[in-house]
């Protein structure tokens, strides 16, 4: 490898813009996002497990509107996803564009406003999920006052985001923020599409769409959310803090490269799987079906690019707490995405949909894949962001990987084990054709692992609370740090 | 199924999109250099080593790489 760099690497600046003569990184939005993310993160744990003791015991919504199910689960996805998953990704991303650019954000301003208008969507969606106020999507409740902040604080992260991107010092653009850009752009598409409602006071609208053109598009955008933010977004974490936390290379920039435009052309149309034996046309289905199986491809492609970048060092994987989070998320994320196309096959669903199979398989997703990949992301930023050389304490990364890990196998065991039960017993009939079962009878013989999942959420969310109190402690030992920009690199 | 004729046309125009960008990548030589490409994110880190005074985080040496 040359130590030199080749001069058409380098690329000038437009002198205009004081972000490109500005001698460090703006990494107060970082440390903001960062914090919120871990803040979050215990929060919609926390709701997780509270809900999750209610299906277990029902009488703990103790008979009150606020604290029932159906208003505190959107709350615990809505928290999960968005507020602990999407300040992960921003705080990861805007580390990322400024390092790999080699130049500031294009706008502190516009940067600030981007926090501070998502922690209000927050806390929007915080107060009025819990009221009952609900557009009854799933993963886009929020109502439309909310939703326009959304698309606001979306549109001022994308000009961020493309504007320090087109600002950059060095000409080739990392692979890590395609899919960063990638994320970005196509969630933008999908919440415009999805939230076209017609408001109808406050905090009620309806939308345009009607019937099954509503379910479609909503399946349009819920699959591509998954896959394009906690997809495509967490695979940008994926190709710039292994590496570093590996400190090795990726193992095949170019797979890397293939991996990219090959999900990206391939993702939009798997959103009909979630739509089977509906009244969606069959080959509406069906096309869901292929798309979904061509998907395996790519993401395993990736999956085995980044675990194969620790090839050569696998004792990492035994020393270092933090990338086994990375590689083991790595894993998860495999798991989910040969189980997700395996769910989208017709017969297959047959016996999955509706049970709680689903609920493992989207679990083995974000407590897996998500969860762990932002985690081993954050414990890498941290030291860096408060001027510490390591987090305050290594033992306790340690505890927090295994008391997670036992907590996420509890969590997934029970709920496959419950999904397939569940569908067998629906499913049963006897000689006369009568049903072999009555519904309560599936629900009652689900008690046993609605306890066990209980058990592993409380597992799981101990680990976010270890992880809290050692960021705790890391921030507090340190000071806030902005890094410089290397000005061996500015082009001259 | 009318919801199809807005559908299926955002999907062509995104994966036109998406063709348009990666022409440009290719043809503006995004792709030239990728094994150092994915060696620069250490770069930067030992450069920054040598031009700050001490005051940055000791990351990693990356020399090995």
């Amino acid at each position: 490898m040359s130590a030199v760099l080749s001069n058409h690497a380098l690329r000038a600046p437009p002198k205009v813009w004081a972000a490109s003569q500005a001698t460090v990184y703006n990494d107060k939005i970082v440390r903001q996002f960062s914090v919120m993310a871990i803040v979050w993160g215990v929060v919609s744990m926390l709701v997780g497990v509270f809900i999750a003791a209610q299906m277990a015991w029902p009488e703990l919504n103790f008979g009150i509107a606020w604290l029932s199910f159906g208003r505190l689960r959107p709350l615990h996805t809505n928290a999960a996803i968005f507020a602990f998953g999407g300040c992960a990704l921003f705080a990861t991303s805007y580390y990322v564009v400024q390092r790999t650019c080699q130049v500031r954000i294009i706008s502190d301003k516009l940067a600030a406003f981007h926090f501070w208008g998502w922690q209000a969507v927050i806390l929007a969606a915080a107060i009025s999920l819990p009221m009952g106020y609900t557009r009854g999507k799933e993963y886009a409740e929020l109502e439309w006052p909310i939703a326009i902040l959304i698309a606001l604080t979306w549109v001022a992260y994308a000009i961020v985001f493309f504007g320090t991107i087109g600002l950059r010092k060095v000409r080739h653009i990392y692979v890590a923020n395609w899919f960063y850009g990638a994320f970005i752009l196509a969630v933008a598409m999908l919440h415009i599409v999805n939230a076209a409602v017609v408001p109808a006071g406050w905090m009620k609208s309806y939308s345009v769409y009607a019937g099954v053109q509503d379910a479609m598009v909503q399946w349009w955008y819920g699959h591509n959310a998954v896959g394009f933010l906690l997809t495509a977004g967490f695979l940008g974490i994926v190709y710039y803090f292994i590496p570093k936390q590996a400190e090795r290379p990726v193992y095949s920039y170019r797979l890397s490269i293939v991996h990219f435009w090959a999900l990206i052309f391939t993702y939009m149309w798997a959103g009909p799987h979630h739509l089977h034996y509906t009244a969606l046309p069959d080959w509406t289905q069906s096309l869901g079906v292929v798309f979904s199986l061509i998907l395996l491809a790519p993401s395993w492609g990736g999956m085995i690019n980044g675990v194969m970048t620790l090839s050569g060092a696998w004792h990492k994987l035994r020393d270092d707490p933090i990338i086994r989070f990375m590689i083991v998320a790595l894993s998860f994320y495999g798991i989910a995405t040969f189980e997700g196309p395996m769910l989208s096959i017709k017969t297959v669903n047959a016996l999955s949909h509706y049970t709680d199979w689903n609920i493992a398989h989207v679990h083995g997703g974000t407590l897996g894949w998500v969860g762990f990949i932002s985690m081993g992301a954050l414990y890498f930023l941290f030291p860096r962001l408060y001027a510490q050389t390591k987090m305050h304490s290594f033992k306790a990364i340690e505890l927090h990987f295994w008391i997670a890990t036992v907590g996420i196998v509890f969590y997934i065991a029970a709920m496959w084990i419950a999904g397939v039960m569940q569908g067998l017993m629906w499913r049963a009939i006897n000689p006369d054709g009568s049903l072999t079962y009555t519904f309560v009878e599936s629900v009652k013989a689900t008690y046993p692992f609605y306890v066990v999942r209980f058990f592993g959420g409380i597992l799981y969310l101990t680990g976010m609370v270890i992880m809290a109190w050692n960021v705790f402690m890391t921030v507090r030992a340190g000071k806030p740090y902005d890094a410089k920009i290397p000005a061996a690199m500015a082009y001259a | 199924m009318d919801i199809l004729f807005l559908l299926i046309p955002l999907s062509v125009i995104l994966a036109l999109g998406v063709m348009a960008m990666l022409a440009w990548a290719v043809w503006s030589g995004q792709f030239e250099d990728v094994d150092q490409e994915a060696q620069r994110i250490f770069q930067d880190e030992k450069l920054q080593s040598a031009t700050s005074s001490g005051n940055s985080i000791s990351d990693s040496d990356s020399s090995k790489a």
